[in-house]
């Protein structure tokens, strides 16, 4: 057995046997669906009623309000305009309302527009607002109509709705919404290789201090290259990781699938659908649900696939490296945290490119750069991908990703080479610096 | 007699800070070669340089007649002077990963492992991690993962540190059975009366030079003043004072004696023993006489005082 694959050997048992592994492995998926099934338990529970009293002046409002109480259930209008002003004010409380809606009595529209009052103790949520104003205005507005004497029933047979269809130019029918379930699965592959890199980088840099804290690593370099230790341990804690994942899926994927039958609750994709998909989905369900499918197999999943498994060997190496040379450098965990900085920033800057900028536009300047940069692309580029991307720029970044993955084992191997034999103290950057020359 | 490593003008430089400046050592075979010298004077580097852990700036390491190639880890055996091993790995495992690095095949790392374990009475380890055991115990499976290769050259640092006195005591007997079964040592220590019981050789290194080689006879003989410790019980003390003065330097004396002699150390310059001897003889009875040699102790402070 050649040496470098005895130490693969060797680190990925070390690491599978591990208890915190072992716990992590079975705990942490159970955990997982825990949550996941608290809450989608928690949002199918019905929420309790709130009572809403109004004080309308005018009048002109509170059938508006009252004539909701049936559709819905969140909030109970109760129409209190008989009663006092004042004394309603100071019974808030006491009386357990949510809140009071003051409507004033005024002469026309405009006075409207600005003199209604919400009172209440606690602040209401955006859309409970947004739903009062949206019912005076139309009912101001119906008013205005009326005043000048315009057919309302006209008007609101004239307005019209438009549901663009997408087509591509193969001559394929496209869903609106698509572009949801594409971020969501770049996203998704995104994440996880950020959550390896971080989890399993760390496991490299922690086992690389404790050969050198356990000082074997004099025994361990004085049989084989520092460069093979470190290429071994980072390829074996890899293999454990993977594994850990693979066991992660099946058991989250059953646990999952018996949840769902268990509660009768919706854990499944379906209960994230945007509105407008649900607009689409009410006006022609069983069309859209086929086209869905069909376009869903229609992404590509090939080049999903492989993309994911190249730039994520790429970016868990390089980054990984630069773990594994941190670890050599230091003498223990705390003494980390100053170099592990600059290794974590651009991790979470292309997750934060990837969710805000590749979902408005996933071929954007800003895009296409941070899927070029090694040290971004494996998760931009990921993001990027379902979106279909020119093979051209697949091509550049993985070049670039791999050329720069040369450079930075390198470069890590000659850090790691002398920060493993250094003792006592920690280093600094400048130190670090000239050890690349020694 | 060949020499299994010779060392060429090697030098090594950290930043600006020299660490070995043209250091040549030529180590015999079959020897026992104590590589001494203060804390800090290039010993640890050198030791690395060997074990081809870092690459000398300049010079050549020369093994057995070729030049030193990643192959030869398999004919060195390093005990280094910072021990350790993995905390929560199985022993037998352990010997085993780290007797495979060093090229033993899994059934020839397991027949060595058994020899060993039994010969140092050890085979109730085997399963146990390194954490459950004490750290001489850990020393000793240590020195167990050193010799396991047979390698033709042994390196120890400090080897009996850690060690209480009985097992120091067996680890000095392994390492004398092992060189009569052919190996080299090169044997790094400060404790001189060590280096005086087991080396035939010695090399000083001092603040990156090396000041001293050679065969520990030869540098003692260099090393000698030609001063005699001598007792001797006289009736006429001032007379013997007198006698030997106009000839010789003395002073006093200290070493153990029956008797209420009078003790003095006597250097004799250019003069035979027989000249002293003969005026001595004829001022009183001789108890004592014995040439003054220098230890490895008293070179070691004299050179690195200096």
């Amino acid at each position: 057995m050649s040496i470098i694959s005895l130490i693969i050997k060797r680190e990925f048992i070390a690491k599978v046997r591990n208890k915190s592994f072992i716990v992590m492995t079975f705990l942490s998926p159970l955990l997982f669906v825990g949550i996941a099934v608290f809450v989608a338990y928690l949002s199918s529970m019905k929420a309790d009623t709130k009572r809403i009293a109004i004080h309308d002046e005018s009048g002109m409002f509170v059938k508006e309000f009252t004539s909701q109480n049936n559709k819905n259930q969140a909030y109970k209008y109760l129409d209190l305009s008989l009663i006092d002003l004042k004394f309603l004010k100071d019974s808030i409380t006491n009386e357990s309302y949510e809140g009071l809606l003051y409507i004033p009595k005024a002469n026309n529209t405009k006075d409207f527009e600005s003199k209604i009052q919400f009172i209440s103790n606690s602040s209401p949520s955006m859309s409970f607002i947004e739903n009062v104003q949206d019912v005076i205005a139309s009912k101001l507005t119906k008013n205005n109509l009326e005043k000048a004497h315009l057919d309302t029933l006209a008007i609101k047979n004239a307005q019209s709705k438009v549901n663009i269809s997408l087509t591509k130019a193969s001559g394929e029918e496209s869903v609106k919404g698509l572009n949801e379930i594409k971020i969501g699965i770049g996203g998704a592959f995104g994440y996880l290789i950020m959550m390896f890199i971080i989890i399993y980088g760390n496991m490299v840099m922690r086992s690389v201090i404790e050969e050198k804290t356990s000082r074997i690593v004099e025994i361990i370099i004085s049989s084989v290259k520092p460069f093979q230790l470190m290429m071994g341990k980072i390829i074996g804690t890899s293999l454990a990781g993977l594994l850990q994942f693979f066991i992660w899926a099946i058991i989250g994927m059953s646990l999952m699938f018996a949840a769902s039958v268990f509660f009768g609750v919706n854990v499944g994709p379906t209960a994230s659908v945007s509105p407008e998909l649900m607009h689409t989905a009410q006006q022609e369900m069983t069309g859209t649900a086929q086209m869905y499918i069909k376009e869903l197999w229609n992404l590509p999943i090939a080049s999903i696939l492989v993309g994911f498994v190249i730039y994520f060997i790429g970016g868990y190496f390089l980054y990984s490296s630069f773990y594994a040379a941190i670890g050599a450098a230091v003498d223990n965990q705390t003494d980390s945290q100053q170099f592990l900085l600059p290794i974590i920033m651009p991790l979470m800057l292309s997750v934060y490119v990837g969710f805000f900028t590749v979902i408005n536009d996933p071929h954007g300047t800003i895009a296409v750069v941070f899927s070029m940069i090694p040290l971004t692309s494996p998760i931009v580029m990921l993001m990027r991908i379902p979106f279909g991307v020119p093979l051209w720029q697949i091509a550049i970044s993985v070049t670039l990703l791999f050329g720069s993955f040369f450079f930075v084992v390198w470069f890590a191997a000659k850090i790691y080479r002398i920060g493993i034999l250094m003792y006592g103290k920690k280093p600094t950057w400048s130190e670090m610096y000239r050890w690349l020359k020694y | 007699m060949s020499n299994i490593l010779e060392v060429n003008k090697v030098v090594k430089q950290y930043g600006d800070y020299v660490a070995l400046n043209e250091v040549s050592l030529m180590v015999p075979k079959g020897s026992i070669y104590g590589l001494l010298g203060p804390n800090g004077a290039g010993k640890t580097s050198l030791i690395r340089i060997i074990n081809q852990i870092t690459l000398p700036d300049s010079g050549e390491i020369i093994l057995d007649g070729e030049k030193l190639q990643p192959k030869h880890v398999q004919y060195i055996g390093y005990l280094p002077e910072e021990r350790g091993l993995y905390n929560t790995m199985k022993v037998g495992e352990q010997c085993l990963y780290l007797a495979q690095m060093k090229g033993l095949s899994k059934a020839e790392a397991k027949k060595q492992l058994e020899y060993w374990f039994e010969r140092l009475e050890i085979q109730g380890w085997w399963n146990k991690k390194i954490q459950e055991l004490s750290k001489g115990m850990a020393q000793k499976i240590q020195f167990v993962v050193c010799v396991l290769h047979k390698p033709k050259l042994l390196i120890f640092d400090e080897p009996f540190s850690g060690f209480d006195p009985v097992n120091a005591n067996i680890i000095k007997d392994e390492i004398l059975a092992l060189r009569e079964e052919g190996a080299t040592i090169i044997f790094s220590t400060h404790r001189m009366e060590s280096v005086e019981e087991l080396c035939d050789h010695i090399a000083l290194i001092h603040k990156s030079n090396k000041l001293i080689e050679g065969k520990l006879d030869d540098v003692k003989r260099q090393f000698k003043t030609n001063s005699f410790e001598v007792g001797i019980l006289s009736e006429n003390v001032e007379g013997l004072m007198y006698a030997i003065t106009q000839k010789f330097t003395v002073g006093p004396a200290n070493f153990k004696s029956l008797n209420n002699e009078l003790k003095l150390e006597i250097q004799l310059g250019n003069a035979t023993p027989n000249e002293l001897l003969n005026i001595l003889t004829q001022c009183g009875q001789v108890t004592h006489f014995v040439e003054k040699i220098p230890s490895v102790n008293d070179i070691f402070i004299q050179t690195v005082t200096q």
